[in-house]
């Protein structure tokens, strides 16, 4: 499906990314097309090299509507990410589109997942051995 | 269009019917009484006082022969719905209360036979009319009575509804869901949209769903449970089955479950202990903790 903001070239895409510590968090705010799937995938992959990130949170806390080709996109990044040596963790999950989700087969496979982005922390924290550098939580 | 024969037979009843009231009306009280008395020797009403039998005979009674004057069912499906409505909390069975209805048909038909005996064919007319008007009330009274049946299940069904799925937090991140009774697809519905939405709402890691008090299930109720689960792990929650009945193990492994998705324990002890350890809380006797102290 092309989309209309096209023509522009590189338009904004409706996720933000930002650094934190060793993670990156994403929060996907709007549905995104195919076409910016891809180009958020890239973008994700670009700055976990730049950044050498150890953890993603891809929260999508505001997606109402989740299809299949938006959840094999996921899990197929958290695979990427993986190989790179990030742990993927999406946070944010709807009750409805979570059994939408099951209902209609849509499976993220092993990803893990979490009820919202301070959990997504705290499991990143336990599975990449505290992946912040900050000296205090260090020292807990 | 009615033919002559049939008007004939309509004006007959027009003239009988009053007789026929006239008579009932005379021999009220020995009738009543031998109809009280013809229930009590069946048994029927067995949960009511003889005294109460006798004023709801009486007030039958009254109806029914008013239906014979009048024809108008109405005043007696009005009396037979307010007299369901008494009984039924009382555990009157639909087979009392057709079988009352039909005793006292049966009284008042062996009066009837009684006096006309000696006309056989004044018998035979008054029984023309008599009958069709008595199985019209024996059927409002039986309807009446399934219907406020009926309804009386209707609304149980819909308390039960509505209290069936409590969603209990035990610890910090830990619900319970304890399930008592038969789970439909309506209520399985409900219980995943109270599971969903009371993981958000308590930010739970660990959920109990015990199903002790749940005999059976279907196979189509069995895959939402199973669905449930895994819609609950993609919001970051495990869900731990307790009180397996034998029958649903056995329809959960005849339709295949992935049983390594399913996390399931015994019993609802036991399923606490295995969410606490996921939790990483350590539950100790006070006393045992003072010792290790020491």
């Amino acid at each position: 499906m092309p989309t209309g903001n096209r023509s522009e070239g590189e338009a904004p895409i409706s996720v933000s990314i930002l650094r934190q510590g060793s993670y990156l968090i994403a929060s996907v705010y709007a549905a995104l097309d195919d076409d910016e799937l891809g180009r958020f995938q890239r973008e994700l992959i670009r700055q976990i090299m730049a950044f050498r990130s150890r953890g993603v949170i891809i929260d999508v806390a505001a997606l109402d509507v989740m299809d299949s080709f938006g959840s094999r996109s996921l899990r197929d990044l958290a695979h990427m990410t993986r190989l790179q040596g990030a742990i993927t963790v999406i946070v944010g999950i709807h009750p409805d589109v979570a059994f939408a989700m099951v209902q209609l087969g849509m499976d993220l496979g092993n990803v893990r997942t979490e009820l919202g982005l301070e959990e997504g922390l705290v499991l990143l924290d336990d599975l990449t051995g505290g992946g912040r550098l900050s000296p205090v939580s260090r020292s807990r | 269009m009615e033919s002559p024969a049939e008007q004939d037979a309509s004006t007959d009843h027009e003239q009988l019917l009053p007789e026929l009231v006239a008579h009932l009306r005379s021999s009220r009280t020995q009738l009543r009484q031998e109809w009280a008395n013809r229930i009590t020797g069946a048994s029927l009403l067995s949960s009511m006082t003889p005294q109460e039998i006798f004023s709801e005979a009486t007030s039958v009674y009254d109806n029914y022969v008013e239906v014979l004057e009048t024809g108008s069912v109405e005043a007696l499906q009005h009396y037979a719905q307010n007299l369901s409505e008494r009984i039924i909390p009382r555990g009157v069975e639909t087979h009392e209360v057709v079988g009352i209805v039909l005793l006292l048909r049966d009284v008042l038909a062996r009066s009837l036979f009684e006096k006309y005996h000696s006309d056989f064919a004044l018998l035979n007319r008054i029984l023309d009319a008599y009958e069709p008007a008595a199985n019209r009330i024996a059927n409002t009274v039986s309807v009446s009575f399934v219907q406020e049946r009926e309804r009386v299940i209707r609304q149980q069904q819909d308390s039960i509804r509505e209290l069936s799925t409590p969603v209990l937090q035990v610890r910090e991140r830990l619900l319970i869901l304890p399930i008592i009774g038969v789970l439909d697809a309506q209520r399985a519905r409900q219980l995943t949209e109270q599971l969903l939405s009371g993981i958000r709402a308590h930010r739970a890691k660990v959920v109990v769903v015990d199903i002790t008090g749940v005999p059976d299930v279907d196979v189509s109720v069995a895959n939402h449970l199973v669905q449930t689960v895994d819609a609950s792990r993609l919001m970051g929650a495990g869900v731990i089955i307790t009180g397996l009945s034998s029958k649903i193990a056995q329809t959960l492994v005849r339709i295949g479950v992935d049983l390594s998705k399913v996390n399931t324990v015994g019993d609802l002890q036991g399923g606490i202990e295995e969410a606490e350890r996921l939790l990483g809380f350590t539950v100790r006797r006070a006393a045992d903790a003072d010792r290790q102290q020491e």
